[in-house]
């Protein structure tokens, strides 16, 4: 009953945050809508036992990803008013789109293939395995999907790669420390002994 | 669950195409030495042995390992030696240009290097899984690259727009995946082709493949998806160009074969149809387009997408014949674009970009060699008989009348004759206009060697096609 | 009824731990204050109650009274929420921590990825107060503790890597189990390094001193709580002694065998040892973390911005990835009484 209740107090927050992300007129308040349905759709992943899965989600999005996107989103200084301009203007094709995209989904969704409603009961993750959700991920990850698995990995390597090249350039004017140089100076080059006579007050 | 351990000799060039990879990125870091002589040569020879390993490992072979997500064959076997030799070409063109204009870094040939291992991955692609991944890691190479040089402002908006446009088509392919994955229950192609055959879940492969293909269209550069290749050809760097018109069709062809063949083979007749109307909207808008262009490489990327059109009739007949013109066509598209452009790089300088087409002008006068090489390759882009391009042409044709399609037929060759016109407008301006400041070009030995190889490499295919189009047919005929 | 009884069961253990902890984050202040006098050679405070163990209970009252200033212009939704986004994953991350064998408010088994995710979150308080504060002093901060938290988050996620390849579980009692044994048993010895990366991560994970840029009082006067005052700054604070406690709690489960005795095991000392509970063990190891923080915060003088950042990508990582190879060897090669 409460699991009950839980779910739908996630889903209905899931969706209204959902729904404040393209609404809100502020970006931090759209990223910040953001993170909380990250963060509830992580919850209804822990409801269905897929703890890896959910906690990965904070850990990664809510953690990681989305920190950064604030940072961006704080630094820029977005007029509002030109945004939302064109809004009238695209909305009939916007319109459409979506219009299209909805019968398609119903069907997708609805077609006899698949059976969304009367499919058979929904086992979780744990119980079709008999292990810990984290650990039949991790037993098929490393052997069955290890290809793709390295595979990500190289796309990963070369996002670094690639974003290293576009911004990691000598701009003229820019001072840098060079820690290497700074601990190897030595007495001589820095400080210099001179003798002098003293002088005499007349 | 038995798992079995995987083969990993079956896939020695994908591997050693990544661990040299990584040796490059470690090597460029520490002996970046005089303009990333050490880097370049690497990646060079790394081409150069791939293409040998793929030859020696998997030509002759056909078997999956990886539990079905790789699989080698004759066809991938081709590919990945295409894909080498070529990108070997392009690079041996771009050094030369990079360093003009002080661009040069390892950076740029390390991820040209990990582009190849995106295609290669995709020629070898057994699984939903594997194609998009090999997909995406071409496609972030190819955007870095666009954006390679940071001053440009023209470079790093085709950039932009090119990795917008590439996210939303990734997002319909791997939209239209999902479906496919929610009717076969697997991401394995053979799996997928088994449904597909059945006949089951009509409506979500039939949704599926609608997606998918607009993904694969996207890749190709077809109309209507073609709206990024004018600006990317034209905005990026002359060597990027190469690369992203070379190499990836050929990988696209991959992306055609495995998902829209191997998997979804069984629904043929409903991409046909759907195939025929981006080839037929390329070939127009390819050619229309192209006759009004006055920069040549925007000219070129139009012409990419008239080519394109051409390529589709292959896929569009639907029989071995047809695919391994297609693939015939790839291939010999990527040399002879590679030349086109090498052309280019060939004439600009320090400081000048000889990107328009009046740039072209009295290239004879300047050196007669380099234009009998332009020559040939704007007659065998054009298809004129006796050159490799009218075999690739001829044979699309070919397929496509002998599955009584007559009609579309006759519409490709109007739309070439239309084209031929850009082409030898080209030739015009090389052999009988005359240029003002006829100052001798000033390109290295190594480039005018290169280039000279290129256009031999095009006029002997021209005289001898047979025996690349036997390894075509032998490719896909499994 | 039994899921209501269920429920009361989850609240009463949660009123267990968390009113001890508020007591144990009221007495590191005072603690703090005094290690730190004992440090500077002087007395601390020592005015209200016996040797001023009222202290912190003055404070409390104080910034209880205190109004809470609402800056002009200051987004007042966000800002009010701030130090709630601060404090929530600092004591929620404490579920899954075993104080003593069994005595855990929720045994879950991905309990170190809970942690990590629960820690990764705290960096929202920090952000959203900089930013919501209308103030530039503050979103420097702001900007600071984020670039810093987010960075030391990855050499800290390679630490328990470490600690998760070891031990073959994310379940934080079966991590202490895989610890049983004297003290050259427990991982602190074979993940050496790593046990000094993730010390040094979780100084700049809670942004103490001399990772302290984000309030670096000196040049931005205070960071991101420049603006807030009585129960909301109040609010910070608990956030950050609780995280503090929390990563000493950490240390001692990852690396310290949690509540086992230093000489467990070990022939007549070992059961004189275990006389004494657990739970002390667990607080006597945490609390030595909790000395080093002090310690630190006495000793050493601020690192500069730059030297933060290249501290954690460019060593601290390094030696966590190399580590981890080694580790793997280790675990191969059945190294030593560890694997």
């Amino acid at each position: 009953m409460i699991e009950l209740l839980l779910f739908y107090v996630f889903a209905a927050v899931l969706l209204f945050a959902a729904t404040m992300v393209i609404t809100a007129k502020n970006p931090v308040h759209s990223a910040l809508f953001l993170v909380l349905a990250f963060f509830n759709s992580a919850a209804l992943w822990l409801m269905a036992e897929a703890e890896f899965l959910g906690i990965a989600l904070v850990l990664v999005y809510v953690g990681a990803v989305m920190v950064l996107f604030l940072f961006v989103v704080m630094m820029l200084d977005i007029n509002l008013a030109p945004m939302r301009e064109g809004f009238a203007r695209y909305l009939p094709i916007g319109a459409l789109v979506g219009c299209v995209m909805v019968v398609e989904m119903a069907l997708v969704v609805g077609s006899k293939d698949v059976n969304l409603i009367h499919g058979g009961p929904v086992t979780s993750a744990a119980e079709g395995v008999g292990m810990s959700n984290t650990k039949a991920l991790g037993s098929v990850l490393y052997t069955v999907y290890a290809y793709p698995f390295e595979i990500a990995s190289v796309v990963l390597l070369v996002a670094i790669v690639a974003a290293i090249m576009l911004t990691h350039r000598r701009r003229p004017g820019t001072k840098q420390q060079n820690i290497d140089r700074q601990v190897r100076v030595r007495k001589e080059q820095r400080l210099r002994i001179v003798t002098m006579a003293p002088e005499k007050r007349k | 669950m038995t798992f079995e351990m995987p083969d990993f000799l079956l896939a020695l060039p994908e591997i050693w195409v990544l661990s040299m990879a990584c040796l490059v990125l470690v090597v460029d870091l520490f002996a970046r030495g005089r303009e990333s002589a050490l880097a370049f040569h690497l990646v060079q020879f790394t081409l150069l042995a791939a293409a040998w390993l793929s030859i020696e490992t998997q030509w002759g072979v056909t078997a999956t390992t990886f539990s079905g997500t790789y699989v080698a064959d004759k066809f991938a076997c081709l590919l990945k030696v295409a894909i080498c030799l070529l990108t070997f070409l392009v690079f041996a063109y771009s050094r030369d240009y990079l360093r003009k204009r002080d661009l040069l870094s390892g950076d740029f040939f390390l991820l040209g290097l990990l582009g190849v291992l995106g295609m290669m991955i995709m020629a070898s692609a057994h699984s939903l899984l594997t194609v998009y991944l090999g997909l995406e890691l071409v496609e972030l190479c190819l955007f870095a690259m666009v954006a390679y040089d940071r001053e440009n402002r023209v470079g790093s908006e085709a950039a932009m727009k090119y990795f917008v446009l590439a996210a939303l088509s990734s997002g319909m392919l791997l939209y239209g995946m999902s479906m496919v994955y929610g009717a076969a229950q697997s991401l394995d192609l053979a799996q997928i082709a088994a449904i597909a055959a059945n006949g089951e879940s009509g409506l979500l492969l039939a949704f599926g493949l609608t997606f998918i293909l607009v993904g694969v269209a996207f890749k190709f550069g077809a109309v209507p998806f073609h709206m990024w290749i004018p600006d990317v050809y034209q905005g990026a760097l002359t060597p990027v160009t190469v690369y992203v018109g070379t190499a990836p069709k050929i990988a696209a062809v991959a992306l055609f074969v495995r998902l829209l063949v191997d998997g979804l083979g069984a629904l043929h007749d409903q991409w046909q149809v759907m195939a025929t109307i981006i080839a037929v909207g390329s070939l127009a808008v390819g050619n229309l387009f192209a006759l009004v262009q006055t920069n040549i490489k925007r000219m070129l990327g139009y012409s990419t997408i008239a080519h394109v059109g051409f390529l589709f009739l292959g896929f569009i007949a639907g029989t071995e014949e047809g695919y391994s013109a297609a693939l015939f066509y790839a291939i010999t598209y990527g040399l002879m674009a590679a030349g086109a452009f090498g052309v280019v790089i060939l004439l600009s300088r320090r400081g000048f970009e000889a990107d328009l087409i009046e740039d072209m002008k009295g290239l004879n006068d300047r050196h007669s060699g380099f234009a009998v090489v332009m020559l040939i390759l704007m007659f065998s882009l054009t298809g004129v008989p006796g050159t490799v391009g009218f075999y690739a042409k001829w044979l699309v044709l070919k397929a496509v009348i002998d599955v009584n399609m007559v009609w579309l037929a006759v519409v490709a060759v109007i739309f070439a004759v239309i084209g031929a016109f850009y082409y030898l407008r080209v030739v015009r301006m090389v052999y009988f206009d005359r240029r003002s400041d006829g100052e001798p070009l000033e390109a290295s030995t190594g480039l005018r060697i290169v280039l000279a190889g290129n256009g031999l490499a095009v006029l002997v295919l021209g005289i001898f096609p047979d025996s690349l189009i036997m390894a075509c047919k032998v490719a896909l005929a499994g | 009824m039994a899921e209501f009884a269920n429920l009361v069961w989850i609240v009463a253990k949660i009123v267990a731990l968390v009113v001890p902890l508020f007591i144990a984050v009221a007495y590191m202040t005072y603690a703090e204050r005094r290690v730190i006098g004992w440090i500077q050679w002087r007395k601390g405070p020592n005015r209200v109650g016996i040797y001023g163990l009222l202290q912190p209970i003055a404070d409390a009252c104080k910034l209880l009274m205190k109004e809470v200033v609402i800056p002009q212009n200051a987004n007042r939704f966000l800002f009010l929420l701030a130090p709630l986004f601060s404090i929530i994953p600092a004591l929620a991350a404490w579920a899954v921590l075993p104080l003593g064998d069994g005595l855990v408010v929720a045994d879950i088994d991905a309990g170190l990825l809970y942690v990590l995710a629960m820690t990764s979150m705290g960096v929202y308080g920090v952000i959203v107060a900089g930013w919501a504060s209308n103030s530039k002093y503050a979103l420097i901060g702001a900007m600071r503790a984020g670039a810093q938290v987010v960075s030391y988050e990855i050499a800290m996620g390679f630490a328990l890597v470490g600690v998760l390849m070891a031990a073959g579980s994310l379940n934080m009692s079966e991590i202490v189990h895989a610890q049983q044994g004297p003290f050259w048993n427990w991982f602190w010895l074979p993940l050496l390094p790593l046990f000094i990366v993730y010390w040094v991560s979780g100084v700049a994970e809670t942004n103490r001193l001399p990772f302290d840029v984000a309030e670096g009082e000196s040049e931005i006067v205070a960071g991101f709580h420049v603006e807030y005052s009585g129960m909301a700054f109040a609010i910070f604070f608990l956030a950050e002694y609780a995280n503090m406690i929390l990563i000493a709690g950490l240390a001692t489960i990852l690396f310290l065998g949690g509540w086992y005795s230093p000489f467990h095991g070990i022939g007549y000392l070992g059961p004189i040892f275990d006389l004494v509970p657990g739970t002390l063990w667990f607080c006597l190891k945490a609390g030595f973390f909790l000395f080093g923080y002090f310690w630190f915060r006495g000793t050493f003088p601020r690192y500069r911005y730059d030297q933060i950042m290249r501290l954690g990508w460019k060593v601290l990582i390094p030696v966590t990835v190399v580590w981890l190879v080694v580790e793997s060897v280790f675990i191969l090669t059945g190294f030593g009484p560890w694997f």
